[in-house]
């Protein structure tokens, strides 16, 4: 196990030559877990592109789980935000879980006891287990994105990268995620979620603020205040109770 | 006297085309379950028509016909490749004006030439009925080689039908796997011609893999139905051919197509009869 997780010095991330953020300075320990929060365009999904290996970086030092991005990919668990053709794809919420484990294994040697186990006990956290041999076009939006989820904990991986994770989830599918992440990170696996959701990211230790630059870094109670959130969204904010609510609206993923 | 079975045992070009049409089919089903799922109908299509001046320009210099399909489908593979890099727009027009140049090259290439004039239907439909044993020996070795490459890369072949992000993100060079996918559609197209020829063939690539993506639940399993769909429109085909003396090529893929959409209407009815019982 590395002694870090992700090591950024003065990242710039984007896409060809346009840089959507820069600035990042970021040392992740293994165990913990950081939110991206910024509206969109803001350059949370780039930075976590650049981390997945999906984006080269543009500037500044990049270090994945110790190496070089792209060397870690078994070890890293990426969920992206949006999936492609779901609908027509003959596949078994249990075949998607799966698919979480085709690189622990080299490329000859079949699936084994403990891909099995370990299958089972990840689609059991996300509470999807009694779904495993249903069609996944027949699952509803926030179903898939729980098989999604357990997915990514089939890898086992020491690095979640989640974009949006709890996009289309009901309040139970939030309970099973939330259940999900202390058991990733009791492992000792970090966690870095993309989210525009402050009540969300209030949960992680750590809070990035990002609106093409960084607007504050820090635990959730320093950097979340009134003054900083306004910076990052612009508009948009309004209290209810004590807590600070983001209006702007939210993406359907249930197309 | 039996209709169904006699007029293959009585005639061996019908042997020999059943044979060929079976091995198309199992080809056709295991390449074009990826062709479906991956939403590259448009790309098989256009590398379907790339072969056609190929073939023409091979026929004319009195090189093999396969020789001028394979890089026919070469400058396609390449041509698809280098829109795909430069703009992500206009993907879809670039491509079509592609193909459709091509086939127009294809055309004039063909009607320039007095002694080429009676092959054109030949290459564009096939020539079921006169496959020799050459062509079935190369159409096993695409069968085999197709099989090869999609056992050695299911996985990433898998992960790519889901999400091609997420195929990188696990290690596996994504555009690598796609253009293994672009070669096995090429190949198949190559050795498929002169059987159904170079516009049906697409029609054997899209139709028995539709009728397995509306019935399998896993893609294993919509290979096999792909095959069995694909198997049983050759052979009825081939029968409807014989005894009404319609166009081989086209008699079988008429019938592939015929059974997609009876499928996909027994489908739809099953849906709403099973919704409005709910």
């Amino acid at each position: 196990m590395s002694t870090t997780a992700v090591v950024a010095r003065r990242l710039s991330v984007g896409y060809g030559s346009r840089v959507v953020l820069a600035g990042v300075e970021a040392f992740l320990k293994p165990g913990g877990s950081t939110a991206l929060v910024g509206s969109n365009g803001s350059g949370k999904s780039t930075l976590l592109k650049t981390f997945a290996g999906l984006l080269p970086v543009i500037d500044g030092g990049l270090e994945i789980l110790g190496k070089p991005i792209g060397e870690s990919s078994h070890r890293v668990a990426y969920l992206s935000q949006f999936h492609q053709s779901g609908f027509v794809l003959p596949l078994r919420a249990i075949d998607v879980v799966r698919m979480g484990r085709f690189d622990q294994r080299s490329r000859w040697s079949r699936r084994n006891r403990e891909d099995d186990v370990i299958v089972r006990e990840s689609m059991e956290i996300l509470k999807v287990a009694d779904l495993a041999d249903r069609p996944l076009r027949d699952l509803s939006g926030g179903q898939q994105q729980r098989v999604y989820l357990a997915q990514v904990l089939a890898r086992r991986s020491d690095l979640l990268l989640l974009d949006e994770p709890t996009a289309g989830l009901d309040v139970p599918g939030r309970a099973a995620y939330i259940d999900a992440l202390s058991f990733e990170r009791s492992r000792g696996a970090a966690i870095v979620t993309a989210t525009h959701d402050v009540g969300e990211a209030s949960m992680c230790d750590r809070v990035m603020l990002l609106a093409g630059r960084v607007i504050a870094d820090g635990p959730p109670n320093v950097v979340m205040t009134p003054e900083n959130l306004l910076e990052t969204f612009g508009i948009g904010l309004t209290k209810v109770g004590d807590q600070l609510v983001v209006t702007e609206h939210h993406h359907d993923h249930d197309h | 006297m039996n209709h169904f079975i006699d007029p293959f045992l009585d005639n061996g070009f019908l042997q020999r085309a059943l044979f060929a049409g079976v091995l198309v089919s199992l080809t056709c089903a295991v390449v074009g379950t990826y062709v479906v799922l991956r939403g590259m109908a448009f790309i098989g299509d256009a590398l379907a028509h790339g072969v056609l001046p190929g073939v023409a320009g091979a026929l004319l210099m009195g090189l093999p016909a396969m020789l001028g399909a394979a890089v026919g489908a070469a400058v396609m593979v390449g041509g698809i490749g280098l829109i795909t890099a430069k703009s992500k727009l206009s993907n879809d027009t670039a491509i079509g004006l592609l193909f459709i140049g091509l086939l127009a090259l294809g055309v004039v290439m063909v009607s320039s030439s007095t002694e080429l004039t009676g092959d054109l239907e030949a290459i564009l439909f096939g020539q079921f009925l006169g496959v020799n044993h050459a062509e079935l020996l190369m159409q096993s070795l695409a069968l085999l080689i197709v099989v090869i490459v999609t056992v050695f890369a299911s996985r990433p072949f898998s992960l790519l039908c889901f999400d091609s992000d997420l195929t990188q993100a696990m290690g596996y060079q994504a555009h690598w796997y796609h253009r293994l996918m672009l070669f096995l559609i090429a190949a198949t197209v190559v050795v498929s011609f002169q059987t159904v020829g170079a516009l049906l063939v697409f029609g054997m690539l899209l139709a028995p893999a539709g009728v397995g993506a509306l019935l399998a639940r896993r893609i294993v399993t919509m290979m096999l139905w792909a095959a069995a769909v694909g198997v049983m429109s050759t052979y009825l085909g081939l029968l409807a051919s014989y005894h009404f003396s319609w166009a081989a090529g086209a008699s079988v893929v008429l019938t592939a197509v015929t059974i997609f959409f009876v499928v996909l209407v027994g489908v739809s009815v099953k849906k709403s009869l099973l919704g409005s019982r709910s």
